[in-house]
């Protein structure tokens, strides 16, 4: 193990996460950062990097062959221990709660760890927010779609030009204290049907 | 007001207790609203459960003593009222290693001895020609599974760390790895490997029941300060899985909770695979072959959810066989306590089922396990990690 810099591994099978946690771990001058995507012969790709710090995200099923460097091995360097020991409940936490797991291997000082978990459940819970925040652009999207073809209907069949049929749809929905989405997925649906 | 009850578990059969507990409305009728949380790996239940964001959980019984003694990770007191399944899985080999083991084999294929026997001959023969030696998959270093393709490969006098790669595998990669010859075998818990059987890779060699003719598989696991805050909420908890275990176990019954463990959010495989499962009568060969058997997988039946000590003894005495552990009196003690029958019979208020020996273990090799005599017990298997005597 270098003095300076520890090596991590990443295993993760999201390269948009992964790449969010690696440019951190840089920024934060750790340099011996590997990525692993592919969960084929994982273990011997690990032993063969020889890390001294893994982080893998709590999705992967391939958790529990991590798992298997605690047992007693011949082809294990020198014995690994789950960084977050019984003192440190507050790290399991909020690991957990961002989704990732830490393995460190035994020897690498608690407070030379501490700064990669602390960064790598920062850089979890951004990636977990901006993934939020695509799925709400997304679902924004769709319902702009939505409500500009409820109103292209409304025009239609009632003669309406855009801003009345929007303020129709705007005063339906805070009658019936429903969304606007709402209102006019319920016309696209109706004109389905009598069609 | 309704009880919310976080539980986690792994999309295997052997969850069917708690998953028509929950589908079937028995736990509700008893004033809990339980949640259901689909995990993918045991190191995320046995963490979630660890750190309070499960109240229990679908649990590999060698998880539960590992975590209450501090083996490998964490310590954390659990506790298991309820044993969820007894035996359940099976070990499947490629179509390559059944044809060598075939060849090789004197005597019943079903007698795990032979077969062990021939495994030894194969395993010898490659060697001797300088081929790579075989691997084994199994769930996680605390499960059953790797207890039974150990016990079994040594009474054939296999070494598992010297003369075979034993390596952990998640289940829903199993069949993958050995269409791919990643892997040459497996021993895992239902439907994995009935897949492999349909989809024409591997061979069902031996259903550990084979093995042993009652092995402690999951158990419903808490923990131990949980237990002690929240009695009524557990004594809930047992009784609707009790009712559940019954519920299962009905012939009738088996098309129905075979639909129910197939959900998209449950198992997710086809009920027709789990069906087999659950009435024991496996397609164990490619070529359509079914064997049967009344203790393929006991959820219930014969007082299989009543937790046994001596179980949760056997089990701590592989890990001592193959070095997960070092033997102490005291560990053999905190082991056995782990499985709760107290809280079992407090719950269900049945006052007999103590008097009613359960099941023994029958091991198809070795002595009959005694939790007396642990050290002796071991003493007479000359394959073992044990750390020699101090």
């Amino acid at each position: 193990m270098s003095a300076e810099s520890p090596k991590i591994v990443i295993v993760d099978e999201s390269p948009i996460r992964a790449a969010i946690l690696e440019e951190g771990l840089r920024e934060a001058g750790f340099t011996g950062v590997v990525h692993i995507s592919e969960m084929q012969s994982l273990l011997a790709r690990i032993y063969a990097l020889d890390p001294d710090v893994i982080l893998i995200d709590l999705e992967n099923p391939s958790r529990d062959i991590l798992e298997q460097m605690f047992q007693v091995s011949r082809a294990v360097r020198r014995p690994v221990a789950m960084f977050v020991d019984q003192s440190d409940a507050a790290s399991i936490q909020a690991s957990v709660d961002a989704g990732v797991s830490a393995y460190i291997v035994d020897g690498l000082k608690k407070e030379r760890v501490k700064p990669i978990l602390d960064l790598c459940i920062s850089r979890f819970n951004a990636f977990a927010k901006l993934q939020d925040e695509l799925d709400r652009t997304k679902s924004a999207l769709e319902e702009r779609k939505v409500i500009d073809r409820a109103k292209g209907i409304l025009m239609k069949l009632k003669g309406l030009t855009e801003e009345e049929a929007y303020v129709l749809l705007r005063s339906t929905a805070m009658r019936e204290k429903k969304k606007i989405g709402e209102i006019a997925q319920s016309i696209l649906t109706a004109s389905e049907l009598l069609k | 007001m309704m009880t919310p009850l976080h539980i986690g578990f792994i999309p295997l059969v052997d969850a069917a207790a708690l998953i028509v507990a929950v589908d079937k409305g028995f736990t509700a009728a008893e004033g809990l609203d339980v949640a259901l949380v689909r995990e993918v790996s045991w190191s995320n239940v046995r963490d979630k459960l660890n750190i309070g964001h499960l109240d229990a959980a679908h649990l590999l019984a060698p998880v539960a003593i590992a975590s209450s003694l501090g083996l490998g990770h964490v310590k954390v007191q659990i506790a298991a009222p309820f044993n969820l399944g007894i035996n359940g899985n099976a070990i499947t080999v490629s179509k390559t290693l059944h044809a060598a083991i075939m060849d090789e084999i004197e005597g019943d294929r079903f007698d795990p001895m032979a077969t062990a026997q021939a495994l030894a001959r194969v395993v010898a023969k490659r060697a001797s020609r300088g081929a790579e030696p075989l691997t084994f998959a199994m769930t996680f270093p605390f499960s059953t599974h790797n207890y039974q393709l150990r016990f079994w490969m040594a009474a054939g006098g296999v070494d598992p760390d010297e003369d075979v790669r034993l390596v952990v595998l998640p289940p829903p990669y199993m069949v993958d790895s050995l269409a791919s010859g990643h892997v040459d075998a497996f021993c895992v818990g239902a439907p994995w490997n009935s897949i492999a059987v349909d989809r024409g890779v591997g061979h069902i060699l031996h259903f550990v029941s084979d093995i042993l003719a009652h092995a402690a598989e999951k158990v419903l696991a808490v923990r131990q300060v949980w237990a002690e805050k929240n009695p009524e909420i557990l004594a809930s908890l047992i009784r609707a899985t009790a009712r559940a275990a019954e519920y299962t176990e009905q012939p009738q019954n088996r098309a129905e909770v075979a639909r129910i463990l197939a959900q998209p959010e449950r198992l997710g495989v086809e009920a027709d695979i789990i069906r087999r499962t659950l009435d024991g009568k496996l397609k164990i060969s490619p070529d359509g072959t079914t064997r049967e058997s009344s203790r393929y997988l006991l959820v219930g039946r014969d007082q299989a959810a009543r937790p046994d000590p001596v179980q949760a003894a056997w089990l701590y005495a592989q890990m001592a066989r193959w070095g997960q552990t070092a033997i102490s009196a005291e560990a053999l003690k905190a082991a056995m306590a782990v499985f709760r029958a107290d809280l079992y019979d407090a719950a269900l208020k049945r006052r007999d089922t103590g008097t009613v020996p359960a099941a023994s273990l029958g091991p198809f090799a070795g002595p009959d396990f005694n939790p007396a005599d642990v050290n002796g017990y071991l003493a007479s298997f000359p394959i073992g990690r044990r750390p020699s005597a101090p």
